[in-house]
């Protein structure tokens, strides 16, 4: 009896969200921009930046724009990508072409949501891009969260990428 | 665009202020009376009147087209939206709600019998194709299935079989407790559940994770699962059990129902935590009790334990796995045969030189009489190479030794290929 109430205490006080919705793109968006965030965007996608983007995804994007939000060096992207079944919403903020925050927004698969722990996507903060479209450092993954942890490290590519069309590369985003 | 209606007035305006100043005949060369002060009073009154109607009339236009802009925008906006929602799926019916996918490995092996007791083994099997469809009724109930057709033809007298490995609903019941109910892969080992050709190396799956834990391993039933803490999972489920006799030595793999009809007079239940708040580690174990492994079909049987424990680590290029597990089988049958003690271990370095190309080596043990001194204890050996030329597509070719001791072992090549998406 005792050990059923043990456990039952263990699993009511576990983490909360183990699956679903964790943050909401607007709660993101004022955590990035610490405030207010600036209007949103749009990114038309040409044909390069769509084969670059394939090449990093390893499949086409089928969308034609992308939105985002951008003050000064920094821009945000909330961006879903599916790694086995259904899409994972993952938000990625990059602040002078280095990624300084990943987060996992939604996950909707039926394994792999211990990518949503800081202990995993803090180890992006710092990366940059290679010339071939590569993080510049490896992350570890999860085993077990094979596809989760390709879908997410996928999307920190593809915002460093985008980061890096014009007007963004260099010049403060202008409102 | 404003800032061409700008250019655009800003002219306009100065072109009519001095053509207002021109036409004044201000500079007369003597100075006007009050008579004709006044007549030019009125007249530059009128023009500035018209001018201001001129200012007027393009402000009006100025704003029509900054609406129209506006709206082309919109316009432009609300069609990118149609096009994308129809190119990607992202709607809300039903259909783009729901996921299909497909996985499958070909395999060719190459094996000559290390003596004469045992059998050479030259085949070219298409291992299995699997269908998978998933659907998302709402953010907190979810449908998993997947179908699979094993070695190519199934039928009476045929060798393959068609075979639902899993068709099951995950129910969140709050943000700690996902229910789950159906036919699920049971949560032990390492390739159980995550067996996709590409995410594992070696054309042929381990021993240990064949002859111990008979993978792939399904059971109907249901259970929860969920967090602890962040990193710490757990997996708890009621479920059918397996069906074992002294004709198979009471070997777990022959012991499968795949829940077809199955037998359920003595169910069975498995636990499993996992740990993996370190990126690149996970350690997790599992118990699994079962009631009687025989369904009370054999009254020198009970009730069986399975206990295993794994690890799989990553650092960089580096990867290890490591897996043990062990069966302990009740009463005087399974006693009688050395097959009380079922045990197994392998352990598995890997070596990624980029993001194409693997390597890999295995040192596997088992044995499924080992409660007994006979020396039944089996090995196997594997060295091998997986590439990808996508990473969704993987080529395997390895090359194993195995020494069992009643020298039916083999020893040759094989080769795979297999994809998922």
């Amino acid at each position: 009896m005792k050990v059923w109430f043990t456990l039952g205490l263990l699993l009511l006080s576990s983490t909360p969200h183990a699956k679903g919705i964790y943050q909401t793109p607007e709660a993101f968006l004022q955590e990035s921009f610490q405030g207010e965030p600036p209007a949103p965007r749009v990114i038309w996608l040409n044909r390069a930046i769509k084969k670059s983007m394939a090449d990093i995804l390893s499949h086409p994007y089928r969308g034609l724009r992308l939105r985002y939000w951008g003050k000064d060096q920094c821009t945000v992207w909330i961006l879903n990508e599916i790694g086995k079944e259904r899409p994972i919403t993952i938000g990625v903020v990059v602040q002078a072409g280095k990624l300084k925050q990943v987060s996992i927004l939604a996950f909707r698969e039926s394994r792999g949501s211990e990518v949503r722990h800081p202990a995993f996507t803090d180890q992006f903060q710092g990366a940059r891009l290679n010339n071939d479209h590569h993080l510049d450092r490896p992350i570890d993954g999860i085993s077990g969260a094979t596809l989760s942890v390709r879908a997410v490290e996928k999307i920190a590519r593809i915002a460093l990428f985008l980061h890096q069309q014009p007007p963004f590369t260099d010049a403060p985003t202008q409102q | 665009m404003q800032q061409q209606l700008k250019k655009q007035i800003i002219p306009t305006l100065l072109t009519l202020a001095v053509s207002a100043i021109i036409a004044t005949p201000t500079w007369a060369a003597k100075a006007p009376g009050a008579e004709e002060m006044w007549q030019l009073i009125l007249e530059q009154r009128e023009t500035i009147k018209r001018q201001n109607e001129k200012i007027d009339r393009l402000s009006d236009q100025y704003k029509q087209l900054d609406s129209k802009t506006k709206e082309t925008a919109e316009a432009i906006a609300a069609t990118a939206d149609a096009v994308e929602q129809a190119a990607t799926g992202s709607g809300e019916d039903w259909y783009n709600r729901s996921s299909f996918g497909s996985y499958g490995e070909l395999h060719y092996n190459n094996l000559e019998a290390n003596n004469s007791a045992g059998s050479d083994k030259d085949e070219i099997d298409l291992h299995r194709f699997v269908l998978f469809l998933s659907h998302e009724f709402n953010e907190d109930m979810r449908f998993f299935s997947e179908l699979e057709v094993e070695h190519s033809i199934a039928g009476e007298g045929k060798s393959g079989e068609v075979e639902l490995e899993q068709m099951y609903i995950d129910f969140d019941i709050n943000g700690q407790i996902t229910a789950r109910s159906g036919i699920f892969m049971l949560p032990i080992g390492i390739l159980n559940e995550t067996h996709e050709p590409n995410t594992f190396y070696g054309v042929e799956r381990n021993p240990i994770e064949s002859n111990i834990i008979p993978s792939t391993w399904w059971e109907g039933g249901a259970g929860i699962h969920g967090e602890f803490a962040p990193g710490l999972g757990y997996d708890l489920y009621i479920h059918s059990g397996l069906e074992t006799n002294s004709g198979s030595k009471y070997a777990p793999r022959k012991g499968r129902q795949k829940v077809g009809k199955a037998n359920a007079k003595d169910l069975a239940g498995t636990a499993r935590i996992k740990w993996t708040a370190i990126p690149g580690l996970e350690l997790a174990g599992s118990v699994q009790y079962q009631s009687n492994i025989t369904q009370s079909t054999d009254n020198t049987a009970g009730k069986a334990m399975l206990y295993t424990a794994h690890t799989v680590f990553q650092n960089g290029p580096f990867g290890l796995r490591a897996l043990y597990a062990l069966w302990d089988l009740n009463g005087g049958g399974p006693e009688s045969l050395g097959a009380n003690e079922q045990n197994g271990f392998y352990i598995e370095p890997s070596w990624k030189i980029n993001h194409q190309l693997g390597l890999f080596a295995r040192y596997n043990q088992w044995d499924n009489q080992a409660g007994n001194s006979s020396d039944s204890e089996k090995e196997q050996m594997d060295i091998g190479i997986n590439y990808w030329p996508h990473e969704d597509i993987v080529i395997k070719a390895d090359y194993i030794k195995q020494r069992f001791n009643d020298k039916k072992g083999q020893k040759g090549f094989n080769l795979g290929f297999g994809y998922r998406f």
